[in-house]
């Protein structure tokens, strides 16, 4: 206890057994010096909620009475500030969303303004599109298993998969110049043009991954620990995952064929050959099973992109809304005009709405742009995965250890920039 | 009667002939039909939708404020149905301070899209559970998502310094 605390003064005289400790515990007792009810915060620092979450926990003994998470700790007003953007700035916020899967963020966004400017991709951009973006969703993935693991107590995941990461990245680095915060998909196709040497990169990749899946499976699948750790935790009936609003892996672990790609194709993704993996087991061990799975699934898409890339420009033929060839602005004066428009003026999007949806490694997720006609948007709403998933939080930790709350608040992989936005 | 734009539309038919003057208005955006219901009969539209119409999930519920223009809100729910793989909006115009009851009662998961339209547009739903800000600190003035709300907020200025 600190030094020089008057821990009498601190007793409340309504209910007198009620003693706040400064480290944060709240303890009612029964009269008997037993304590029985005791209120816990979980956060806002604490390593297993990946970011600022805080959980308020009313715990009996070890098992959790009821949760409620906090959040707002990283909102950051995003979408307030997309309203005094330009379109083609708002593509830089889209990446800070969802810090870890850039590339889909800025899929979403790029999708929706296409739809309302009516522009058509070239078939080359959509399919590096779809190779990027499921990079990305194997990149996320990976964070998601390295750190999962680590929370429950393997620390070699950790180091495996973040090897393997960083091979990722290093190819955004290549494409874009930058490793996480990529703005690489933008309205109109893509930022830059493929660098040179890119195949011979992803597919080098590609296999290192392939190899690397199978090396965590090992680790993991038939581990007594994590097994022990993760089956028959955290489920919820599929009725209630469904009014909760929950997306992504989570559902589909608990058998609901689900998957944007499939469902409102876009990108090309009707071309690429893949299964969308299920499983029944409703727990914290199926969802890591169909994460696992998709993780194969991506590696197959990025293979077959890597096959059957088709040739063609980079970008659409849309020159009232894409920056110019730079050697073309130094010889041609309508090149130089139209330069001059977007970067001082920007471009205009006609009035309407629209509501796009791509699946994010975590779940649904949903841009609505709204546009007044101007060249700013007048409202873009993020409908992102994390905080449709993180609501159900309460009602799966009801009734569990507290130990386990660790591994369910990891089954669910939020992120909190993309709760908070 | 149905406005023209949606007369064939099958969604806004069922909706029309159990609820003859909920759909007040509709418009064909970029990605299919959107209906304006009637404030008053949200609650009764979305448990309809849910239970005889498939739209088993509530994708969100978002606002969006076109200050100064009155009525100066819109309340938007994105519906999402597995079984028919279809997509719905509905869209509520609301006055400032106009109450709009909650769905909560027909998706538990509206609980928070709600809490976050109140926080940000400061629209209030009537019977929700626990109608408190979500994202800003508890005694925050002022709606941030409003057009009038200065994007620096009211209290800081970079100018200050």
């Amino acid at each position: 206890m600190r030094e020089g605390y008057d821990h009498v003064a601190s007793l409340d005289p309504e209910h007198e057994l009620a003693i706040e400790d400064p480290s944060g515990l709240k303890f009612s007792g029964d009269g008997a010096g037993r304590a029985r009810k005791m209120t816990l915060n979980m956060g806002p620092q604490h390593p297993s909620t990946h970011g600022v979450l805080r959980v308020v926990l009313e715990l009996d003994g070890e098992t959790i009475i009821s949760a409620r998470p906090e959040i707002g700790y990283l909102h950051t007003g995003i979408e307030k500030e997309c309203e005094v953007k330009k379109y083609q700035q708002v593509v830089t916020l889209t990446d800070r969303v969802d810090y870890l899967s850039n590339l889909n963020n800025n899929l979403c966004y790029a999708l929706a303004v296409e739809r309302l400017m009516g522009v058509e991709i070239p078939a080359f951009a959509q399919w590096m599109r779809v190779m990027l973006c499921e990079l990305q969703r194997i990149s996320s993935h990976l964070v998601w298993l390295g750190t999962h693991a680590m929370d429950v107590g393997a620390m070699t995941p950790y180091f495996y998969t973040f090897r393997e990461r960083e091979e990722i990245l290093k190819i955004f680095e290549m494409f874009s110049g930058q490793r996480m915060m990529t703005s690489y998909i933008r309205p109109g196709g893509l930022a830059l043009e493929p660098p040179r040497g890119w195949h011979k990169a992803v597919s080098r990749v590609a296999d290192r991954l392939a190899d690397g899946i199978e090396q965590y499976a090992d680790l993991l699948t038939a581990n007594p620990i994590w097994v022990n750790r993760t089956k028959h935790v955290g489920g919820l009936p599929v009725n209630v995952l469904m009014e909760l609003g929950i997306t992504g892996p989570i559902l589909r672990a608990a058998g609901v064929k689900t998957d944007a790609r499939k469902d409102c194709p876009h990108s090309s993704y009707d071309k690429f050959d893949f299964e969308v993996p299920t499983r029944t087991g409703n727990d914290v061990f199926a969802r890591y099973e169909v994460r696992m799975e998709e993780m194969r699934q991506s590696v197959r898409i990025v293979r077959q992109a890597l096959d059957g890339m088709p040739s063609g420009p980079w970008q659409a033929d849309a020159p009232h809304m894409l920056l110019p060839d730079r050697e073309k602005m130094k010889t041609q004066m309508e090149s130089l005009i139209y330069h001059f428009k977007i970067v001082t003026e920007g471009y205009r999007v006609p009035p309407g709405s629209v509501y796009q949806v791509v699946e994010s490694p975590r779940g649904e997720l949903g841009y609505y742009v709204v546009s007044d006609g101007t060249a700013n948007p007048h409202r873009v709403f993020m409908r992102t995965p994390s905080f449709g998933n993180l609501q159900a939080l309460g009602a799966m930790l009801e009734g569990t250890l507290l130990a386990d709350a660790v591994a369910v608040m990891a089954s669910i992989d939020f992120v909190l920039g993309d709760t908070d936005r | 009667m149905l406005p023209e734009v949606v007369a064939e539309d099958p969604t806004a038919i069922a909706i029309s002939q159990q609820f003859p003057d909920a759909i007040v208005d509709a418009k064909n955006e970029a990605d299919g039909a959107v209906f304006y219901i009637d404030p008053a009969q949200i609650v009764a539209v979305c448990g309809f939708l849910k239970d005889s119409a498939g739209f088993d999930q509530l994708a969100g519920i978002t606002g969006v404020d076109w200050w100064p223009r009155a009525p100066r809100f819109e309340v938007v729910y994105f519906l999402h149905s597995y079984p028919h793989n279809a997509r719905v909006r509905l869209l509520v115009r609301l006055a400032e301070g106009q109450e709009i009851d909650s769905v909560t009662s027909v998706w538990r998961g509206a609980n928070w899209y709600e809490r976050e339209v109140f926080d940000m547009f400061g629209v209030p739903f009537r019977d929700h559970p626990n109608l408190e800000r979500i994202m800003m600190p508890a005694d925050w003035e002022g709606y941030p998502l409003r057009k009038d709300y200065p994007v620096h907020g009211y209290k800081y200025s970079y100018r200050d310094e």
